[in-house]
């Protein structure tokens, strides 16, 4: 009872992990139609930055706002000089994506080595909390990242539902073209949604790092699992992602608790049955 | 202009490596985890190959060092498709590697089907690499994860008196083989295993393994490496756990002792043991200590266990070869023969090969201690001397135990 209680905590949090990082590149899965592969170098390296930064200053907030703020930057610059001259052009966009993670990736091996760094959380987020009603210990710092996972999704869902930049949003999800035709400036709001896209993942690559590490190869790992949350959740949708991260979390946490062998093969499951039943994803809309 | 110059220097570098291939050179290839979870173990082994062959001046016999490095993941397609191209592609005569345990088996069973080329271990330390079926090409210069933990099962029960453990240990043949070699003496002793969580290598999340590990235990061995061990052992503390711990080598390496983040003081008094300790005072582990410091001064603070496998491995095959007087014809025979015979002094002490090309070892228990400049070391605590891969049981006795595994031994 207590392992399934815990188990049920772990896959809580681990979604709200997932779901940081997901929202970000299903926004901009959406809007562009193009896969960003360079999603999860951006979560690596906004965690580096966000570390150096924390080392230096001495605090690890300022290390949080350092991560989004420079990846956010990054995604801008990504798509005013990049991504701005592919357009339409999927295969390509994806193509230089991959490219684009690859050296990234070496660059930052370089850099930052094969090391894996671990970031010192504030004391009052340290140790662990006992749960009232469940009588359970657990980690205060992942209860943290629930709630940071749970005042993002609000704070995207009021964006994109209560906000004019979130109706030019959400317009642009469904046809690009009626809403040029409207006269909005398209380029300036791709410009927006990469740069939060890319934010989140950096401001993910900080929160992630410091619940568990940063090390090479966790860009892959952040890049597959955002792959597989859209895929599930449906493209574009953040409620889409929310369930595509918490069926991943639940998944991957169960797994490892009840067959720790076979823990991985769960995740694919979920993403065979839904590609074959649901192709355009849970909350996707079909073209 | 620019491109232009460029296209003839990299004209002309080629035509010059042509020249000297002729029969001045001898070609080296590494391979080693410089991606995936052990990537830093990987890059450690690299060093301990560059620090050999520099001992060496880049030469050996008269004829020129050419090294190529090759990187793998810790997945044994990953570590094939390497040596696939250092060996078919590039020429390589001698191979140093792999790191980890299953690309040893794999790069085993790929050896067998090169044997114009010699294959050297580089960290990998998987039983079945050199105990059933072994490969004539094959060499092993470094203890097998059952060796490396020589001393530790009765140390465990006897000195720190745990009769009851649970194990977490990663899902592959590496760990499999360590957990044998701490079982076997601690199971006869009459120690008991709560539980064994085996988790998949590069696992992130050890929150539900935590979960599950019983409370009426003494203490959990842990054999993870890398960045592995490093998540699990945060995630360990900050969860509230306080159980002692018995440290498979590769976990308290200072490859894990020195990683950036909080402080590892939890570890303090962890015993393990392990082909190096870092309080080693003997010579030739100093010497060693020395020369790797001066040449990576943005390395670790010592070494790590696999900059000296590495390092060992590599010197044996350019001392084999300075007795050839580098002769590498009629299918590297002469050097084989010298390989398989050679005896040398390594800073892990006197080290030979047995008859199916295993190396027989000291092996150091050791005891984690902070250090002197405020960092983690483990400290010698006694050296087992010449340690072989049957851990002292003759071969037919040692073989009836079967293949390590998930189960094996039992411990009833």
């Amino acid at each position: 009872m207590k392992l399934f209680l815990l188990t049920i905590l772990n896959s809580l949090t681990l979604a709200g992990l997932y779901f940081l990082v997901a929202s970000g590149f299903s926004l901009v899965f959406g809007l562009m139609r193009s896969v960003n592969l360079a999603h999860g170098a951006l979560y690596l390296l906004g965690g580096y930055i966000g570390w150096e930064v924390a080392e230096f200053s001495g605090s690890w907030l300022i290390g949080i706002a350092a991560g989004a703020v420079s990846m956010a930057l990054c995604g801008a610059l990504l798509q005013l000089c990049v991504f701005r001259f592919l357009e339409g052009q999927e295969l390509r966009q994806t193509l230089v994506s991959i490219g684009l993670s690859i050296i990234v990736a070496d660059v930052m091996l370089a850099t930052w080595g094969g090391q894996a760094y671990q970031f010192e959380v504030p004391d009052f987020l340290w140790g662990s909390v006992k749960i009232p009603l469940l009588g359970l210990k657990y980690p205060i710092y992942r209860l943290f990242v629930l709630a940071a996972a749970v005042l993002a999704g609000i704070l995207l869902w009021l964006l994109l539902n209560r906000t004019r930049l979130g109706k030019m949003i959400r317009a642009g999800v469904d046809d690009r073209t009626m809403l040029e035709a409207t006269g909005v400036d398209i380029q300036k709001i791709f410009v927006v949604v990469f740069a939060l896209g890319a934010g989140l993942a950096g401001l993910a690559g900080v929160v992630g790092g410091s619940a568990l590490s940063l090390s090479p190869g966790e860009d892959l790992r952040y890049l597959l699992a955002s792959l597989v949350v859209v895929i599930v959740g449906g493209m574009g949708s953040i409620a889409g992602a929310a369930y595509g991260a918490l069926l991943i979390g639940f998944a991957d946490t169960f797994g490892l608790a009840y067959s720790p062998t076979y823990g991985v093969v769960y995740t694919f499951l979920i993403m065979i049955v839904v590609l074959a039943v649901r192709p355009q994803g849970l909350m996707g809309k079909s073209s | 202009m620019k491109l232009k110059t460029l296209t003839a220097l990299a004209l002309a570098a080629t035509l010059q490596t042509g020249a000297a291939l002729a029969d001045d050179t001898i070609k080296f290839g590494a391979i080693a985890t410089l991606e995936g979870p052990f990537a830093v173990l990987g890059q450690e082994g690299i060093r301990g190959v560059e620090l050999a062959i520099e001992e060496f001046g880049g030469e050996v016999a008269g004829k020129k060092i050419e090294l190529m490095v090759g990187s793998s993941n810790a997945q044994p397609d990953t570590a094939v498709a390497a040596a696939r191209k250092l060996v078919e592609q590039d020429g390589a005569q001698i191979v140093i590697g792999p790191l980890s345990g299953s690309e040893g088996l794999a790069i085993k069973d790929y050896s067998k089907t090169q044997p114009q080329a010699s294959f050297l271990n580089g960290g990998s330390a998987a039983q079945d690499t050199t105990l059933r079926d072994p490969s004539e090409n094959f060499f092993r210069w470094n203890p097998d994860g059952a060796q490396w933990v020589a001393g530790l099962g009765e140390y465990t029960f006897k000195e720190k008196g745990y009769r009851n453990i649970a194990i977490v240990a990663e899902d592959y043949s590496f760990p499999y083989t360590l957990v044998f070699g701490f079982m076997k003496p601690y199971c006869e002793l009459g120690g008991k295993v709560a539980e064994r969580f085996w988790v998949p290598l590069g696992t992130k999340d050890y929150s539900s393994v935590i979960a599950s590990i019983p409370d009426d235990i003494d203490a959990i061995l842990v054999t993870l490496g890398g960045s592995d061990a490093i998540n699990f052992l945060s995630q360990y503390q900050q969860a509230g756990g306080e159980k002692p711990m018995v440290a498979g080598s590769i976990t308290v390496d200072q490859s894990v002792l020195s990683s950036k983040g909080r402080s590892k003081d939890y570890l303090i008094g962890t015993p393990t043991s392990s082909p190096v300790a870092d309080t080693n005072t003997a010579k030739e582990w100093t010497d060693f200590v020395s020369a790797y410091q001066a040449k990576f001064p943005e390395g670790l603070p010592t070494p790590s266990l696999f900059a000296q496998e590495y390092y060992v491995s590599t010197k044996a095959a350019l001392l084999a070869l300075q007795e050839v007087d580098g002769d590498l014809s009629d299918q590297q025979k002469a050097f084989r023969a010298a390989l398989s015979d050679l005896t040398f002094l390594t800073p892990a002490g006197e080290r030979h090969l047995d008859e199916n090309r295993q190396v027989v070892t000291d092996i150091f228990l050791s005891e984690i201690r902070p250090g002197e400049d405020g960092g983690l070391v483990s400290e010698l605590i006694s050296v087992i001397p010449q340690v072989n891969q049957t851990l002292g049981d003759d071969r037919e006795t040692f073989l009836a135990y079967g293949p390590v595994g998930r189960d094996n031994p039992e411990c009833k």
